[in-house]
């Protein structure tokens, strides 16, 4: 029996609906009755002050952290349902070393039961699609911090996810290889149209990557504002020095500093 | 941009393959073997100590290559080997998978965690005599007392490595749609063996000096410990000090033969 299919479920503008979302930690209160809708085929960044809870919203939308209450839908389904791919932070900690870089990309295929040939050719067609040079036959553990959190994405991509979810992914790199990896994934979100969800501490890069900005307040935590940011891609650092780029982030600070003081 | 997509182009190799002269310093490993061997002759030599009890190293090495070749060394060495390894592969063989289900349940670990310990703190030359009631003076007590040392070290070690595995791996397998058998499967039992290595590390070497103590005092007719304790009571010291350092090396060379797998089979530990 088929269930019934909510219309407004397939509306673009709630593609991953939250509804009357509780979760605690002990006795601490996180979130109650937390609703949120992200809309499909954008960019959401998430931003909001230490400890609100940015983390442990993406963890429970996408399967990882168990909630207490509330539901999480993703393209109108139940979220254990749809397919998620998930950047963690800590890219040593998330990657297998004991298996290749290629054989890490091609993990999230081989549990489906995928065969041989097709893990190879999906590989083949990602890294082709995103012009990407690794030599894949390394041992995570042998590449450069960046180069992990790449093989970290790929695995990420390759098996077609609904939802991208990317915790603070480049937190522990420096900053030539962060602006590289921004244009990376800004170049992954244009070629795929993937909805992507991003978690950071870092204004700049929350502005600079999304469409929308998702500004949380302290615990419990509510959503602030959503700022729309419609600026044309590819975008490039020169935007910085744009004034719609300047007054969104102003008014993001703005926000924050005001819940801050809160 | 340049600059990074170098770094992340193709791995190059970049061994440092600069050619060095063999400097002094390849010898300071010898400096301590060296040192302890002329400070023996020394001994000796100057007649501090009565040659009954302290022959020259010269004429103790000698004369082991000479039992090792002629004599009944190596016979004696290959027991003591043989009941080593046969101990450490039955500890073993039941200690890896007993200890990764109990390491899998942490409730189920808990409930025997004070008899693992209990046990692996209790010396276990102070169960010989038990296991001779159970055993008798046998071959068979000599691998069972060695291979239940082996089995605790082992299971522990292999219950702390599962328990201690990194959560962000398993959550990473969960998210990528890992059922429960593919993450134990796949990532847990990858990350407990760093710590499954290091009790069978400790396993070979305890194997060893429990067998060693079972042939000195458990009615052996063969083997390295034998060979020692007899030597001591015929006054045949030459063999008895060729028979320690015979054994030191059998401990020494299981020991490198086991880090040598290691870093072969886990090579990405501690990295």
């Amino acid at each position: 029996m088929l269930a019934a299919i909510d219309p407004a479920a397939l509306d673009d503008m709630s593609f991953l609906r939250v509804r009357g979302l509780g979760k605690s930690f002990g006795e601490q209160t996180v979130y109650r009755d937390f609703d949120l809708d992200l809309p499909r085929g954008k960019f959401t960044t998430i931003f909001g002050p230490n400890g609100c809870g940015k983390s442990t919203l993406i963890n429970m939308m996408s399967g990882i952290t168990p909630f207490d209450r509330g539901s999480v839908q993703i393209g109108g389904q139940d979220l254990r349902a749809a397919k998620i791919g998930y950047v963690f932070q800590n890219y040593r900690d998330s990657l297998f070393p004991w298996m290749r870089a290629i054989e890490n990309i091609e993990y999230p295929l081989k549990v489906r039961g995928v065969s041989k040939t097709k893990q190879n050719e999906r590989v083949e067609q990602l890294i082709a699609a995103f012009e990407i040079k690794l030599d894949l036959k390394q041992y995570t553990y042998e590449m450069s911090g960046g180069q992990q959190q790449l093989v970290a994405i790929l695995r990420a991509l390759v098996s077609d996810p609904e939802v991208l979810f990317l915790d603070e992914p480049f937190s522990a790199l420096d900053y030539e290889m962060t602006l590289y990896m921004r244009d990376k994934l800004q170049d992954v979100f244009l070629e795929t149209g993937l909805t992507m969800v991003l978690v950071s501490h870092d204004l700049e890069e929350a502005v600079y990557l999304a469409d929308r900005i998702l500004i949380l307040s302290k615990r419990p935590t509510r959503v602030v504002e959503m700022i729309s940011y419609e600026t044309m891609r590819p975008r490039t650092t020169e935007i910085m020095g744009e004034s719609e780029f300047v007054h969104t982030k102003q008014h993001a600070l703005d926000l924050f500093r005001a819940e801050m003081a809160r | 941009m340049s600059a990074v997509s170098e770094q992340l182009g193709i791995g190059r190799s970049v061994q440092a393959s600069k050619w060095r002269r063999p400097r002094l310093s390849a010898f300071i490993p010898a400096i301590g073997p060296v040192a302890f061997f002329l400070l023996w002759w020394a001994v000796c030599a100057s007649h501090l100590v009565r040659s009954v009890l302290l022959p020259s190293p010269i004429d103790t090495v000698a004369y082991g290559f000479d039992a090792f070749i002629h004599g009944t060394m190596a016979a004696d060495a290959g027991v003591t080997i043989s009941r080593t390894l046969i101990s450490f592969v039955i500890g073993a063989a039941l200690g890896v998978p007993i200890g990764v289900a109990f390491g899998s349940n942490v409730r189920l670990y808990r409930s025997v965690e004070f008899l693992v310990d209990f046990f692996r703190s209790t010396p276990a030359s102070a169960l010989i005599p038990l296991f001779i009631l159970f055993f008798g003076i046998s071959d068979l007590n000599k691998i069972a007392i060695a291979g239940f040392s082996v089995f605790l070290i082992v299971m522990f070690n292999s219950a702390y490595g599962v328990m201690n595995a990194r959560k962000t791996r398993l959550l990473a397998a969960k998210v990528m749609g890992a059922s429960p058998y593919q993450m134990f499967r796949d990532v847990l039992i990858y990350e407990s063996l760093p710590q499954t290595f290091v009790g069978l590390r400790n396993g070979i070497s305890t194997a060893l000096v429990i067998v060693v103590v079972a042939e000195m005092f458990i009615g052996a007719d063969l083997g390295l410990g034998h060979r020692i304790i007899e030597g001591e009571q015929i006054l045949h010291v030459t063999d008895m000090y060729a028979s320690i350092i015979v054994a030191g090396l059998v401990g020494y060379a299981l020991n490198m033969l086991f880090m040598l797998v290691d870093k072969r089979l886990i090579h990405w530990n501690g990295k």
